[in-house]
């Protein structure tokens, strides 16, 4: 019965996804670029689900209970996502770009590394576990996530106060040269308008193609530089120390055992090595298939977005926004946030600045919505759409393996969700992208501040693994005096 | 919906953890096979679908038995013997 009414929920909800396309189709076929965003929102909400693909967990679960499974699946997808990468890059068919360097990176992926403990899941762990009916990571979305991340970009007063000077100096002449050139009188009131416009933008970018190229990168760099130096050869370096550290004492354990059994000498090699290499790798099945799907499917999914941007003769949803005439939509400089790829939390800002904006807080004197990102309406937020597909895709799949239940958090999950969500919310700003925006897809397109933001992810993880081994402790504690 | 951590008899034991969504089964579960001695059986209730692959491999890593695994209108079920 609860298995029939399960499969019944997940066409209901398809259907639904369905009949949301048509009629975006038949309202203007520029809306075709918002129904892909929505179907691949859609795909990666399954495999996320499936394959319980959360990078919160990749680190967490290493430190706090030695399990590689997600570490692995995640440097599965990098690699696959790299060549991927790497190949519509050399074809002129890629929407990535690289990211200002710097050691805020740092910094922020550190901030996002406690929330994501906290929180219990990272931001695209987050989405896909309120499809499985989790409130408590519901809490982490919309007020980490949403809220969070929208008061966090639109604070000034006493934050002002806090900015160097040399930022706000930058941030005065690059708004007075805008104004010379363009003609737009960009806001910079807030805090972040001066981190944005004084420091981030004075960073420089780099790709390793262009790096090893003189700045004219060919093919070849693409696939040396970003796809082998920047994704592939880290991604196996870390698969080796994650072996060496958590699962080779096990298997040579195992391999010798099984070796005294046939009563052949203990004696292991470099073979016995790769296998115990591939063992880590196949011990969860369904993480490292995902691992490989989601790689691939988010290089397909820049590949679709590319080519519909060329079909339409645009660089941004904000162009064809225009054209139906939905000006109020966007931003001074006529675009909305629009990826082209896998991307997670400014959508969930714009959400948030959405709500406040109804409450009468101005989101548009900023820089972040006002000047670059804009502030569409909910349903014509192609990114949004993104992560509603992830919802929904989430729900569909833990639906099909009944997985589905709507969890209620407790006083103490209520506390984890929203300070983790604010602390993701916080440290995914300054950054310019989350686990997937700011590492995922930076590591794997040739952008070293990736690994950079992947460092402090881990390094954030570290310390909120070490909270919760003592605030676990604190409680087993009592339950054994009890005993 | 508070963790439950109970002796149920000569060398068995009870966690529950519904409720509670990742990290926390994984790492209740690590600290109660911590509290135990080898051989002794411990049945893992949970209802957060994540951390059931984490769990597994954990044993699986340390050398603990799992000895059953079932659902049981949406809780999930672990029975672990400690290695």
């Amino acid at each position: 019965m609860e298995e029939k009414k399960n499969t019944a929920w997940a066409f209901l909800i398809t259907a639904g996804l369905i009949l949301t396309s048509i009629v975006y189709y038949m309202t203007d076929v520029y809306y075709i670029y918002l129904i892909v965003y929505i179907w691949f929102g859609y795909a990666y909400g399954m495999m996320l689900q499936y394959g319980r693909f959360c990078f919160a967990s990749a680190s967490r679960d290493l430190f706090a209970a030695g399990v590689p499974r997600m570490a692995v699946g995640i440097m599965i997808a990098l690699i696959f996502f790299s060549v991927i990468q790497a190949i519509l890059a050399a074809t002129n068919m890629s929407t990535f770009h690289a990211a200002p360097f710097g050691i805020h990176m740092l910094i922020s992926g550190s901030v996002f590394g406690v929330g994501m403990v906290l929180a219990g899941g990272c931001a695209s762990g987050s989405l896909y576990k309120v499809g499985e009916g989790n409130m408590t990571s519901l809490l982490a979305v919309v007020f980490g996530l949403c809220l969070g991340q929208a008061i966090f970009v639109d604070v000034g007063g006493i934050f002002n106060k806090l900015v160097p000077q040399s930022w706000i100096d930058s941030a005065h002449r690059t708004q007075a040269a805008i104004k010379a050139y363009q003609g737009i009188d960009i806001p910079i009131n807030s805090w972040f308008d001066h981190y944005l416009v004084g420091y981030v933008w004075n960073q420089p970018q780099y790709t390793i193609a262009k790096l090893i190229s003189g700045g004219q990168p060919d093919t070849i760099h693409y696939f040396i530089g970003n796809a082998l130096i920047n994704s592939i050869l880290p991604a196996i370096v870390i698969l080796c120390v994650i072996y060496y550290f958590y699962s080779r004492k096990t298997f040579m354990k195992k391999k010798k055992k099984a070796l005294k059994k046939q009563g052949l000498p203990e004696i292991t090699g470099f073979k016995d090595e790769l296998s115990g290499i591939w063992g880590m790798i196949t011990a969860s099945k369904r993480t490292s298939i995902m691992g490989v799907l989601v790689g691939i499917t988010a290089g397909l999914h820049i590949l679709t977005m590319a080519g519909m941007q060329k079909k339409f003769g645009v660089l941004n949803f904000g162009d064809l926004l225009k054209r139906m005439g939905h000006t109020a939509d966007v931003s001074l400089k006529g675009t909305v946030f629009d990826p082209g790829y896998w991307y997670i939390t400014s959508q969930e800002g714009q959400v948030g600045a959405w709500i406040l904006e109804k409450f009468g807080w101005n989101m548009h004197d900023n820089m972040f919505f006002g000047y670059v990102n804009g502030l569409p309406e909910l349903w014509r937020n192609p990114a949004l759409w993104m992560s509603l597909g992830i919802i929904l895709g989430a729900m569909v799949m833990a639906r099909l393996q009944n997985e589905f239940k709507f969890k209620l958090p407790s006083p103490e999950l209520i506390m984890w969700g929203f300070s983790g969500g604010l602390l993701m919310g916080f440290g995914s700003r300054p950054s310019l992208g989350c686990n997937i925006g700011g590492f995922f897809i930076r590591a794997s397109g040739g952008d070293p501040n990736g690994w950079v933001y992947g460092t402090g992810m881990v390094l954030g993880a570290f310390i909120g693994v070490k909270f919760f081994n003592w605030w676990t402790e604190r409680k087993m504690a009592k339950e054994m005096a009890a005993m | 919906m508070a963790m439950k951590f109970e002796k149920t008899g000569e060398g068995t034991y009870m966690l529950d953890v519904c409720g509670y969504v990742c990290p926390h089964p994984q790492i209740y579960c690590k600290k109660s096979l911590e509290k135990m001695e080898e051989g002794e059986k411990v049945e893992v209730v949970f209802d957060n679908p994540s951390s059931k692959e984490t769990m597994i491999q954990m044993c699986e890593q340390a050398g603990h038995d799992i000895l059953e695994q079932k659902t049981e209108g949406g809780k999930l079920i672990l029975v672990i013997e400690k290695g």
